[in-house]
């Protein structure tokens, strides 16, 4: 047996800012994992049917516009409303702190904002992905 | 029936996609669910993608596949792209350029990383051409990494196999080297809207003057502009004649055997490298004979007889 984490990355909604995600990309190649990028302006249907059809551990989502309280969180719905629970949520970007505990709520597992070292999000995956 | 392949077999994408992880990952419950599947496949048209990086193989076939639909198809694409010699992880790219395909219920997409494989595909890609057959894909499209000129095994497993190069590529000498240039049972010719694109036709359509001088099927040369989606429906013609073709001279079942030959070959190659370097029997007396290759107590030779000794009695 020889299981690899696999990771979408993706950036919902309108937010064209896609210089994070690339780098957490890169960061969690390196880290060993198999990183799915779908590049921007992708729905939450759009990312919920590619996690599917990929199989992945994980769902990165990226988003600096300010929005992501609804687009993370619809993502997070349209996962329970399919009865997906084996898949990790996880959101990057401009969040305000009083947001996070909002969106841990929602089924966010975990929430990285600007400065946070990469090894803690790989170490995050690599913690709380079932082996 | 294992109740994985079951659920294949009804087209459900979470069952395709985790079959689909289980056999990338050696898993145990893979081998039960694929031996279920084998007999429901063989019906979906295999069509390989190959050629230079950058020449558009994604977008081509995103078009590919919306045309197919057109035409009422099932389509299943694999995308597949290098894995990292040093993390062993990767950036799987390609989805981006077929994210018109994302919500279409008749289309599935599976990106993989070559894990290790050489020669443009990854280990796993039989596995997965056999579990998108067996859900009921008409057509399999898959895209190779982008290859030089050595990176051929896609012949092993298409029944179609494109080439895709741009224009502007070097000299006619590029053109008649071996390898890439000898695999296309079709040629395509993308970004035809760039510079030189004429000269880059009349070099490919020289070399196949000679190549198929005594063949009874000239492969043709199509030129296209995926982006803008131009000569994407000449393409598929193309493509579904040579179906028609292979049927007519029994090449099909020749083609078919191959793949299961190849086929065959990589799931004994992947048992076989398991036991000798996996099983921790073996695998500390592996490491052993490394070492005294290393300090010249015994040759590569000499020690891969030691290990193929005690499989091959």
């Amino acid at each position: 047996m020889n299981k690899k984490i696999r990771i979408l990355i993706a950036k919902p909604g309108l937010d064209g800012h896609d210089r994070g995600a690339k780098i957490v990309a890169r960061s969690l190649r390196n880290a060993g994992m198999e990183v799915i990028y779908t590049g921007l302006h992708q729905t939450a249907e759009m990312i919920v049917e590619t996690a599917i059809q990929e199989d992945v551990d994980v769902i990165g989502l990226s988003l600096l516009s300010g929005a992501h309280m609804t687009l993370f969180t619809d993502v997070t719905k349209l996962l329970k409303k399919k009865k997906i629970e084996d898949i990790i949520v996880l959101g990057g970007g401009i969040i305000p702190e009083q947001d996070i505990p909002k969106l841990k709520k929602e089924g966010i597992s975990g929430v990285f904002g600007p400065g946070t070292r990469t090894e803690e999000i790989v170490e995050f995956i690599n913690k709380n992905v079932k082996k | 029936m294992n109740e994985i392949a079951a659920n294949v077999l009804k087209e459900d994408p979470r069952a395709i996609a985790r079959l689909i992880t289980f056999t990338e990952n050696g898993d145990i419950e893979a081998s039960k669910a694929m031996k279920d599947i084998h007999r429901f496949t063989g019906n979906a048209h295999v069509i390989g993608v190959t050629g230079v990086m950058g020449g558009g193989k994604s977008t081509l076939i995103c078009e590919i596949a919306r045309e197919f639909r057109k035409k009422g198809k099932k389509v299943g694409i694999i995308a597949i792209d290098p894995t990292s010699p040093f993390s062993g992880g990767a950036l799987l790219g390609d989805r981006v350029r077929m994210m018109e395909l994302a919500m279409d219920k008749g289309v599935f997409i599976r990106s993989m990383g070559t894990r290790g494989m050489l020669g443009g595909l990854a280990s796993a890609v039989y596995d997965v051409v056999e579990i998108l057959d067996a859900s009921g894909k008409d057509i399999i499209l898959i895209e190779t990494v982008g290859v030089g000129q050595a990176e051929v095994d896609i012949i092993k497993i298409a029944d179609t196999t494109l080439v895709v190069l741009v224009p502007g590529l070097g000299d006619s000498v590029q053109t008649i080297k071996a390898g890439l240039m000898e695999i296309a049972d079709i040629f395509i010719i993308n970004k035809a809207d760039r510079p030189g694109v004429n000269q880059t036709v009349a070099e490919v359509e020289s070399l196949v003057d000679i190549e198929c001088s005594n063949e009874d099927r000239r492969t043709p040369v199509l030129k296209t502009i995926a982006k803008e989606v131009n000569g994407i429906k000449e393409l598929v013609q193309e493509i579904e004649t040579h179906k028609k073709y292979l049927k007519n001279c029994k090449k099909f079942d020749i083609k078919r055997k191959k793949r299961y030959e190849a086929e065959l070959v990589e799931i004994i190659r992947k048992r076989l490298m398991n036991f000798i370097f996996d099983e921790s029997k073996f695998k500390d007396k592996v490491e052993l004979l490394i070492d005294q290759i290393y300090k010249k107590e015994i040759d590569p030779y000499s020690a891969a007889d030691k290990i193929l000794g005690k499989i091959l009695k």
